[in-house]
């Protein structure tokens, strides 16, 4: 793998995570459980396709300018079929989005676990949030300057999205018997998935070796004391280690990816090659 | 000069309110105002943050599938730009006595209406362009009059409100317009979209001025400015000239420029689906409304929680 292969899967790694989730919190809009929560949450699902589309863009600019030396490379199964089809064009961020498979797809396998209830979701968002402002922290001081420069202006609205789910988990965990009940179902379900954020990908391990991306494994600590320090307040018992599922953001999914991609990618798929 | 109003008539109170509203001057949530106008504000207000309450969910329907990333930024930007007009507009219904628990429960048991329009269906793509086009259109015709509405907060909350419409229904063209340069498909898809948003658009506008009870009082309180023909009449003039810009027809035979009137003529409503509509025999009523339900009824243990957590909060912070 080359540097900016491995580059470019980073890159596409960090959308695939946006989008997914975003894609996940948009399934709410219209059906919250109170209309500030639906706009709040509604607003998360923007932010997070914004960063998407951010990541996106620069993934179909390095690729266009032959970071994957030529071609053949941009037909590598790894990086997608359908980007290969047709007469040769620049990639766009929709191209990326819309017509990669799910094994080209790179995110962790927690943003795309179904919404569940609100306390899944809140839960979801939570332990994903509580990772991803620790990440874009040290990935704004990426050696890549683009990356650094999206992580930077992502970081402000991250750390807004995990005030909102911190306050949540506190409310829900400390609230009543029913709500304490439903957000220890939660865990049992999303904890097995936390283990693979801060599990290196191959290409993350290259991207850390070239200062590009932090070494997860500094993350994590700060990950634990924060979700610990919240589930302290919210009266929720910070699991024990168990077995966790990884293989996401090599794109081994879980059976739920290939039903967002199949609902998401359909028109692009039923016309291809139109103007939306 | 300061008027005690408890040593006053019913009478004399109502000729100060109907003074002023003839002035044009605002009606504010403190000041007296005659029973049938509040009760008749509340119906109207609470029907429209309704309509924007459920009116998300047709839209909302696409947000999964829209076709770019720009487009599904866009359309759940809007799609919550809608859930915010409903917030504006329980919280001026609010000022009137009307809660919104209250008023949720109205529409949840069906006491309460929302806008018909949002009964039908939205079956592809092109019908997020139709809905901001002509419903959002028709909604904006409706309701910049009643920026001018003689209720102070109902005013205020629709002038936010147009400004936020107006930008929908632009983007609603723009959806049309890039269909109708697309491929066979996709123009067959904008013109199928034109063909079933049409009428009911043109429905929104209420029955005609002879069949509306309450026009004429709700045009002495200057709740309402134009009839439901003279708004109706204008939506029509322009959308008649906008579709050429798409290259596609309105699906109506009778629809031609009548030089003498200086207005397009256009055909017969089919009232009698109209009226089926409003009284729940639309083709969605029971599943948007079931949708609302569902929503509350799910939402419940949440806002106990959350109820139960703030109670918790306040006792902890008086034991300390």
């Amino acid at each position: 793998m080359t540097h900016s292969t491995a580059l470019i899967h980073y890159t596409l790694h960090l959308a695939d995570d946006g989008l997914i989730l975003g894609h996940r919190n948009s399934e709410w809009t219209g059906h919250g459980p109170i209309l500030e929560q639906d706009i709040a949450l509604s607003n998360i699902a923007l932010d997070l396709i914004g960063q998407a589309r951010n990541f996106y863009q620069y993934a179909a600019e390095l690729i266009n300018i032959g970071g994957l030396s030529g071609p053949s490379n941009i037909s590598n199964p790894a990086m997608g079929p359908g980007l290969s089809d047709g007469p040769r064009s620049p990639v766009t961020e929709d191209q990326l989005a819309y017509l990669r498979d799910g094994w080209d797809f790179k995110n962790c396998l927690l943003v795309e676990q179904g919404n569940g209830d609100w306390a899944k979701t809140i839960l979801r968002q939570f332990l994903f949030s509580a990772y991803q402002t620790t990440l874009y922290e040290k990935l704004a001081q990426s050696r890549d300057k683009t990356l650094a420069a999206i992580a930077a202006k992502s970081y402000k609205e991250g750390v807004y999205h995990l005030r909102w789910s911190s306050e949540w988990v506190i409310r829900l965990g400390d609230g009543t018997e029913e709500s304490h009940t439903r957000m220890n179902n939660a865990l049992d379900e999303l904890w097995k998935f936390t283990g693979e954020l801060h599990t290196a990908a191959t290409y993350e391990l290259e991207t850390a070796a070239k200062a590009i991306s932090p070494d997860l494994s500094t993350l994590q600590p700060l990950w634990k004391e924060k979700v610990k320090e919240v589930f302290d307040e919210a009266g929720i018992t910070y699991p024990p280690s168990v077995w966790m599922q990884t293989g996401g953001k090599e794109g081994r999914h879980t059976e739920h990816l290939g039903y967002v991609l199949a609902e998401m990618q359909f028109l692009q798929r039923a016309y291809p090659g139109c103007e939306w | 000069m300061r008027v005690n109003i408890h040593h006053m008539s019913v009478q004399d109170l109502e000729k100060i309110f109907q003074d002023k509203i003839d002035a044009d001057i605002r009606i504010e949530p403190k000041d007296w105002m005659p029973d049938a106008y509040r009760k008749t504000l509340i119906r109207q207000m609470s029907q429209h943050a309704h309509s924007e309450i459920v009116g998300m969910l047709p839209e909302a329907n696409w947000i999964t599938r829209a076709p770019t990333l720009r487009r599904k930024a866009t359309l759940i930007a809007k799609v919550q730009d809608e859930a915010g007009h409903g917030l504006y507009l329980y919280a001026a219904t609010e000022t009137l006595g009307a809660g919104r628990e209250e008023l949720l429960e109205q529409l949840h048991t069906g006491k309460a209406k929302y806008s018909s329009i949002f009964n039908y269906p939205t079956l592809t793509w092109a019908d997020m362009g139709a809905i901001g086009w002509l419903v959002d259109g028709a909604a904006i015709m409706n309701q910049v009059p009643l920026c001018r509405a003689s209720y102070g907060p109902y005013a205020r909350a629709m002038v936010r409100i147009c400004k936020e419409e107006s930008f929908h229904q632009r983007q609603g063209f723009e959806i049309l317009l890039t269909l109708s340069k697309g491929s066979a498909g996709q123009r067959r898809m904008c013109q199928d979209a034109i063909d079933r948003w049409w009428w009911p658009s043109v429905m929104m506008f209420g029955p005609n001025d002879d069949a509306s009870p309450h026009t004429a009082q709700s045009m002495q309180w200057k709740i309402k400015r134009f009839s439901n023909d003279e708004l109706r009449q204008r939506f029509v003039d322009i959308c008649a000239e906008q579709v050429k810009i798409l290259g596609m027809t309105i699906p109506d035979p009778d629809l031609k420029w009548n030089e003498q009137r200086q207005h397009y003529d256009f055909g017969a409503i089919d009232w009698d689906e109209f009226w089926n509509v409003v009284k729940g025999n639309g083709p969605c009523n029971k599943e948007r409304l079931a949708a609302r339900v569902r929503a509350h009824e799910e939402g419940a243990w949440v806002r106990e929680a959350a109820t139960a957590h703030a109670e918790k909060r306040e006792l902890k912070k008086d034991r300390a």
